[in-house]
């Protein structure tokens, strides 16, 4: 790490890591005001717009200098640069002045006003006066879907929308035309984007071409949202939010900082998918079951009711992998330990178990997102990362340059920032990058290699490139020449990286996936390697959930089924038609004397219950998801309940009573550390309801909120009182402290830099950590539960089978049985996921359910695109489903089936089926 | 769209280099040589036989003043508006060629058989003022000389003059 | 007289045959090069003072020199034949005239660098240029004598930025022509990546003179400091507008002479010594020796050495508004400056002319050229536009402001 020393505007300034720094950034993470537009702290340089120059100078005697761009410009020892020089200011203004030759005066109408980056560059180079007396030019904007509205008369030409859709998130139909002044960025023609990371756009672009279009239909300036710092309930990842709201309705989410986990970035799922939270069919009243149907309750009688249940002894509750930790333990609490189960099969349980077990003994090596990006080499067994973690995959993108990257840094002596340098240099070579799934994705094309396989042959991949790197791990037989060299080849890129990294999940519903990576883990730590792991889990708190309960739904059947007296059944937060299980008997809630459900949307177990208490979501409530990562975050309501809505937790807590003091969210907090001393680390993913800054608490609200008094003069023209927020160090109101620690932070504003670009203000450098704060909380955000050395016995003892559970073994390789299918889980980005799929906009993106089968197999069958095919699984009661064809490059004796979308009923994940034409239509 | 014998020339340019997209250019003028223009259907076909998306291939086809995205006449014309030319009375024949196929510059006669384009400077700058007419170079230009050509090349096809 | 580079041109028009190409000792040059080995060619190249006749006059074996030692992997030899700057036409007429001196040449300078592979970008509108070269290369290759080298010709599809360097490898990619920051310099990262030297087509037709005949003969053959000929061309109203090739060095006015002087009717006011994008010099400096540091010290650049004429009867400001048209157009829209300002000043200057325009319209020509220059925009072609609207501004202020005071243009 060189040290450069520096001089701007005649003051000396130390640069540490100057060599791979650019001049920009320097001035930037030294607080020196320079505009800029293309640059981007994820991006970095390319000098295309011009707007940072500067003077630079020779050396003392140079009185005159010339005029460079910063982002442009090394860091390197004895620098002499002007920011202030007279021609470098009037320079900068004539750039804007430039970019004003055709932006129209769109302001007033803009969404981007307030919060854009042209306007706050405009300010601060000084350019204010017209000279421009000539016609502007105008284009035809486009229809890009739901999600992104396009106006293309406000493009300032900085390239960055491109930069980011096609090159840093893979995108392909959208690319700049045109040329000289006319150059235009969109499709070729109307329809919706169809890159996933499409909302981003709205953040990279400084100016209002892209903006949120599901926000426009509630224009809001961002001085009068309020927000709070949030979790993205839609995935495991975790990624961090920024959920703003006024009139007490979502008006939208944006990324929020998180170095750790997702950077400046959200997938689309995360930013357009919680409309469920104010969606009109909500579950918002108390419910009871009568004759004729549900009826609304008063709460009182509610409460009295289900008290009433749960006096019965034996009463079971089924908690969810998308509840928070606190509502699980809560729940966990009112029936105790071995009543509590979790709304997921006894199987799917068993492998989140096992990759508990996993990311246990691997510990500081499970790595966070950021840590994944930064992989020189990487193997992914068998998960769609695409579209089961996208954010994760956003990384391992990223990841795949890396090597590439630093072969082209040394050889070509390219600083790392210089973007268009680097790229044309390593020219989409991949890096050290190997995919292993049954069929293609987004990855492969980051890829060095891709292998189509059945899961159990992923796995056996898995073991073999194991004992090639750890000759003492046992080896699977009868691989064949091609798949031994293929192994080989991947052992000796893993052995050849310095950060290799093995990536694998539940997605497939395959614990031999999951052993696999844990056997290449072992092996690549036996080797000395400084290696990593990422297992994905499939909802925002499946490991959570995974840590608390006793069993799945069978095991919840069958001790409902085997108790002397019919007891009452709690769920909490989840759809028990979802989860994939085989049908043994009388459902649960045939079983069960009453169902009481807390929820905050309805669901079809939510319908059939006797008594319906409304649930918080997590935009009222606050509490804590544990991610993929096992990263413990807390997210902070951004509005207070309304009443008879409650937290989950909370009413559980009041169940208890009498005999329990109703919790605090802290109390519960310390409850579940106490109880369980390996989350003992969730205290402190945020800071607890007593924390002040200087004495004040931290406002959602913005100083210049507007109206506040007014909004609801047309019910009560007196001036509330602000609500009281119990739970956590925010407050309801628009005073209170100016600075927030990481964890709290929700509102990114400096003077100057109104957009989201001043976020660079809040960090320790652009593009790196947040600032901790003065009161010395960490710059991290949220607290890992996993860390300390790996247990290198244990990994290999669930790797290979030995007295863990679930230890699963080298698998026999994959064989088909007669004309059957093995029928595997396929998740779609859109769809699969049960919240935000109820969002409008994000509905219209939901594909059509098919089932995927590859040509043989289908002609085979005598099934062709489009035709219905009839699936019945195996298992008697299995109900047969007709879904149209579709051709996909899939191994043979392998389909795929979408997963979790609306149209389709819950099925097995991962379950052998005969598939045959059906003269029925499909659905 | 494209014929066999497009792709195998598309097939064979590509084939000179180390990606196939350095092979994108000259696809796109194959794949409107036959048709005098690049239509969106051509484009996409062009773009698959290289392996390249759409997006991309309409962002390098509208990039290229050669690469004609809309209709054009039977003959298209490309009449120099540089500085030689100019300098050499150009106004003046390219007001006779307004007048005479009654167009603007951009424009395709009622007839469909000339499209008038500008061109930056061709190379003539010895024979200004100068024109291109379907590839085929004309220098010294005079109006009289003008309508000769043009009356030469009436009742020609597109494909007669070109020369490859 | 010396010209070793129109010499074998039929006098009738036409190229060169390869028959006759060789009876005047073709491809002696390279058989020698070839001997030599590669750095005894750079040696020779650096020894003869040759200096890039693409515009820049960069000296080529210095270009040469910057393209690391061999790693194994390929490097490449890029012909830039993408001639497209206005009043320019002399590598047309080399490629039509003599085909096969290029394409020795060319396989001079791959054997200087290590370049397994060239290419020649060559704009698509020189159709006769096409012809004749895929002919010349057909033939050189059955004889033998592009052994180790493979050679393809590469079409532009009509930008001018293709002739910019980097915008020229992007083009060959497959991407648009928009330039790239410079460093890493084309010889070390150009084609995907891989050392890759671009000379322009003059450039390299000088070599196999250089390799066959030395490099003392070489610099005896100008009249100036630089070695050898060059191909000046005149036009704009002389009376016989054309290309000839001279001592390089020798006067402005004496290549006027070749040209026939003025036509009859016309008297000189100013020029552009080397295509669009130089300063204008006033008549009096007719006696300034074309060679590059001259022009240079003149105010000016010798650029690509073809002159293009102002007369006493056609409006300054109608020259530059069809040069400043011309670059406008030719932007890629990658750089701020460029991409509005050009536009601004092509429409500042089109109310000029047309008589709608007032003096803040003049500041504000003035304004782009002292703000479009190198350093503030991305690439040279800005800054080359505004070569001539800065000297235009100092050598014909009268005539803008008579626009704006009578309303109209009085050339007209």
């Amino acid at each position: 790490m060189s040290v450069a020393n520096i001089i701007v505007d005649g003051k000396p300034y130390s640069i540490e890591g100057a060599e791979s720094k650019n001049l920009l950034e320097a001035c930037l993470s030294l607080g020196l005001d320079l505009p800029y537009f293309c640059w981007h702290p994820a991006m970095h340089s390319v000098g295309a717009c011009r707007q940072c120059g500067v003077k630079l100078y020779k050396d003392e005697a140079d009185a005159r200098g010339r005029i460079a761009m910063a982002c442009m410009t090394p860091v390197v020892n004895g620098l002499r640069a002007s920011i202030e020089d007279p021609e470098a200011r009037a320079f900068r203004a004539g750039i804007i002045e430039w970019l004003m030759v055709n932006h129209p005066h769109d302001c007033p109408i803009c969404d981007e006003g307030g919060e854009c980056h042209l306007q706050d560059m405009t300010v601060m180079t000084g350019h204010v006066r017209r000279r421009y007396r000539f016609e502007k030019r105008t284009h035809r904007s486009q229809d890009l879907g739901p999600f992104v509205a396009h106006e293309m008369n406000r493009c300032i030409q900085c390239y960055r929308c491109v930069r980011f859709y096609r090159d840093y998130a893979g995108g392909k139909d959208l690319d700049v035309q045109g040329w000289h002044d006319s150059v235009f960025f969109g499709r070729t023609e109307d329809g919706a984007l169809e890159s996933q990371f499409s909302g981003n756009l709205c953040e990279v672009c400084p100016t209002g071409v892209f903006t949120d279009k599901v926000q426009a239909s509630r224009p809001t300036r961002k001085w009068d949202l309020r927000t709070s710092p949030s979790v993205c309930p839609h995935c495991a990842v975790g990624c961090s939010t920024l959920p703003g709201e006024r009139y007490g309705e979502l008006r939208r989410v944006r990324p929020r900082y998180n170095a750790d986990v997702n950077g400046c970035f959200l997938c689309d799922r995360g930013r357009f998918g919680q409309a469920f939270a104010d969606s009109g069919d909500r579950l918002r009243h108390c419910l009871v079951k009568e004759a004729g149907g549900q009826v609304p309750a008063p709460r009182e009688a509610a409460i009295a009711a289900a008290r009433a249940a749960l006096s019965k002894p034996g009463a079971i509750g089924i908690g969810s992998p998308r509840a928070s930790l606190e509502t699980n333990f809560a729940l966990r609490s009112l029936v105790g330990a071995d009543r509590f189960f979790v709304a997921i099969s006894d199987g799917e349980l068993a492998l989140h178990r096992l990759m508990r077990d996993v990311l246990r003994a691997a510990g500081r090596r499970v790595a966070s997102p950021r840590e994944a990006e930064l992989s020189d080499a990487v193997l992914v067994l068998g998960e769609d990362v695409w579209n089961g973690a996208p954010i994760l995959a956003l990384r391992l993108r990223q990841a795949s340059r890396n090597a590439p990257n630093e072969t082209a840094m040394r050889e070509k002596r390219i600083p790392a920032w210089d973007d268009a340098a680097l790229r044309e240099a390593v020219q989409d070579r991949p890096g050290p990058f190997f995919v292993a799934s049954p069929g293609p994705g987004p990855l492969d094309e980051c890829a060095e290699a891709s292998y189509r396989a059945a899961p159990d042959d992923i796995a056996r991949l898995g073991y073999a490139v194991a004992a090639f790197i750890d000759p003492t791990c046992p080896a699977p037989e009868g691989m064949g020449e091609e798949r031994e060299a293929l192994a080989r080849r991947i052992a000796s890129a893993l052995m050849r990286a310095k950060r290799p990294l093995v990536v694998s999940g539940s997605g497939l519903a395959s614990a031999a996936l999951v052993g696999a990576a844990a056997a290449v883990l072992s092996a690549l730590v036996a080797a000395g390697q400084d290696a990593r792991i990422c297992l994905v889990f499939p909802e925002a708190n499946s490991l959570g959930a995974a840590m608390l309960a006793a069993g799945g739904l069978e095991s919840a059947a069958r001790l409902l089924a085997g108790a002397p007296e019919p007891a009452a059944l709690v769920v909490a937060e989840a759809d028990l038609s979802r989860a994939a299980v085989r049908g043994d008997g009388p459902s649960l809630m045939a079983l069960a004397v009453a169902t009481i459900v807390l929820d905050h949307s309805p669901s079809a177990t939510s319908r059939e219950a006797d008594l319906v208490l409304p649930a918080a979501t997590l935009l009222e409530g606050s509490g804590t998801f544990l991610s993929f990562e096992g990263r413990a975050q807390r997210f902070i309501a951004l509005r207070p309940c309304e009443f008879p809505v409650q937290d989950g937790w909370r009413t559980l807590d009041e169940l208890a009573a009498p005999g329990r003091e109703p919790r605090s969210l802290d109390g519960i907090l310390a409850a579940i550390a106490s109880e369980l001393p390996e989350l003992a680390a969730i205290v402190d993913a945020a800071p607890p309801s007593t924390f002040r800054m200087l004495g004040k608490k931290i406002p959602r609200g913005a100083r210049r909120e507007s109206g506040r008094t007014s909004m609801h003069a047309n019910l009560d023209p007196r001036d509330p009182d602000p609500r009281l927020d119990p739970d956590s160090g925010l407050a309801y109101s628009m005073e209170g402290a100016i600075a927030a620690p990481p964890s709290l932070l929700s509102r990114y504003w400096a003077p100057g830099w109104n957009s989201d670009q001043s976020l660079h203000k809040f960090q320790s450098e652009v593009g790196g950590a947040l600032r901790p704060s003065a009161a010395g909380e960490g710059a991290e955000i949220g607290a890992r539960i996993f860390g300390g050395e790996t247990g290198r016995a244990a990994l290999r003892e669930l790797a290979f089978g030995g007295a863990g559970a679930g230890a699963p073994g080298i698998p026999a390789a994959f064989a088909r049985r007669g004309d059957a299918l093995l029928v595997l889980p396929r998740r779609f980005a859109f769809g699969s996921e049960e919240l935000s799929a109820k969002s409008p906009a994000l509905a219209t993106r939901i594909p059509e359910p098919r089932l995927f089968i590859c040509p043989p197999d289908a002609a085979r069958l005598g099934l062709t695109e489009g035709a219905s095919a009839e699936i019945r699984f195996e298992g008697a009661d299995s109900v047969p489903q007709v879904l149209r064809v579709a051709i996909s490059d899939l191994p043979e004796g392998v389909a795929e089936l979408p997963w979790g979308l609306p149209a389709l009923p819950g099925a097995p994940l991962a379950s052998w089926a005969a598939v045959r034409p059906s003269k029925e239509a499909a659905r | 769209m494209l014929s066999r014998d497009e792709k195998e020339r598309i097939e064979a340019e590509a084939g000179r280099y180390p990606s196939r997209r350095a092979a994108l250019s000259e696809a796109l003028m194959i794949a409107q040589e036959a048709r005098g223009w690049l239509g969106d259907e051509a484009l996409a076909d062009a773009a698959r036989e290289l392996g390249i998306s759409s997006a991309s291939a309409e962002s390098v086809a509208t990039f290229y003043e050669l690469v004609y995205r809309l209709p054009v006449g039977e003959h298209v014309i490309q009449i120099c508006d540089s500085v030689s030319c100019w300098i050499r009375d150009g106004e003046s024949i390219l007001d006779h060629l307004r007048e005479r196929l009654g167009v603007e510059l951009g424009g395709t006669t009622a007839d469909g058989l000339f499209t008038l384009v500008p061109a930056g400077c061709l190379g003539l700058c010895e024979a200004a003022p100068a024109a291109m007419i379907d590839g085929e170079a004309y220098g010294g230009l005079t109006t009289e000389k003008l309508d000769a050509i043009l009356d030469g090349i009436r009742g020609r096809k597109r494909g007669d003059a070109a020369q490859r | 007289m010396a010209t070793p580079l129109s010499a074998r041109m039929p006098a009738g028009g036409g190229a060169a045959s390869f028959a006759g190409y060789r009876a005047a000792g073709g491809y002696l040059g390279l058989a020698r090069a070839r001997e030599l080995g590669a750095p005894a060619v750079q040696e020779a190249v650096k020894a003869s003072g040759l200096r890039g006749r693409g515009g820049a006059g960069f000296p080529t074996a210095m270009k040469w020199a910057a393209v690391p030692p061999p790693d194994g992997g390929e490097r490449y030899l890029v012909v830039n034949a993408d001639e497209k700057e206005p009043g320019t036409m002399k590598d047309r007429y080399l490629m039509e005239g003599d085909p096969h001196q290029l394409i020795e040449g060319l396989a001079i300078a791959a054997t200087a660098i290590g370049a397994g592979t060239a290419f020649i970008y060559l704009r698509r509108e020189y159709t006769r240029c096409a012809l004749e070269l895929e002919k010349a290369v057909g033939e050189a290759r059955v004889a033998g004598l592009l052994e180790g080298l493979r050679l393809h010709l590469h079409l532009g599809a009509g930008r001018y930025l293709c002739g910019e360097e980097t915008g020229l490898l992007n083009a060959i990619e497959g991407k648009r022509a928009v330039p790239r920051n410079k460093p890493p310099f084309p010889q070390v990262s150009g084609l995907w990546g891989r050392p890759t030297v671009v000379n322009n087509v003059e450039t390299l037709c000088n070599l196999p003179h250089i390799m066959r005949e030395g490099p003392e003969w070489f610099k005896a053959l100008s009249a100036s400091s630089d070695g050898g000929t060059k191909i000046y061309g005149a036009s704009g109203w002389v009376a016989s507008p054309g290309l000839w090739e001279l001592p390089l060095g020798v006067s402005a006015g004496e290549v006027l002479e070749r040209a026939g002087g003025m036509h009859p009717g016309r008297a000189l006011r100013a020029f552009l010594p080397g295509g669009a994008s130089t300063d204008f010099l006033p008549a009096s400096k007719l006696d300034v020796k074309m060679d590059f540091d001259s022009v240079a010290a003149a105010g000016s650049r010798l650029g690509t050495g073809t002159m293009v004429v102002l007369d006493d009867r056609t409006c300054p400001v109608g020259m530059v508004l069809s040069l400043e048209r011309f670059f406008a157009r030719e932007s890629c829209g990658w750089c701020t400056p460029c991409r509005e300002g050009l536009p601004w000043v092509r429409r500042s200057l089109e109310a000029l002319e047309s008589g709608e325009g007032e003096m803040g319209d003049i500041e504000i020509l003035e304004h782009h050229a002292r703000s479009l220059v190198p350093g503030r925009t991305f690439c040279a072609l800005a800054p080359g536009a505004m070569e001539p609207l800065a000297s235009a501004l100092k050598l014909f202020r009268e005539d803008f402001e008579d626009h704006v005071a009578r309303k109209g243009c009085r050339y007209k």
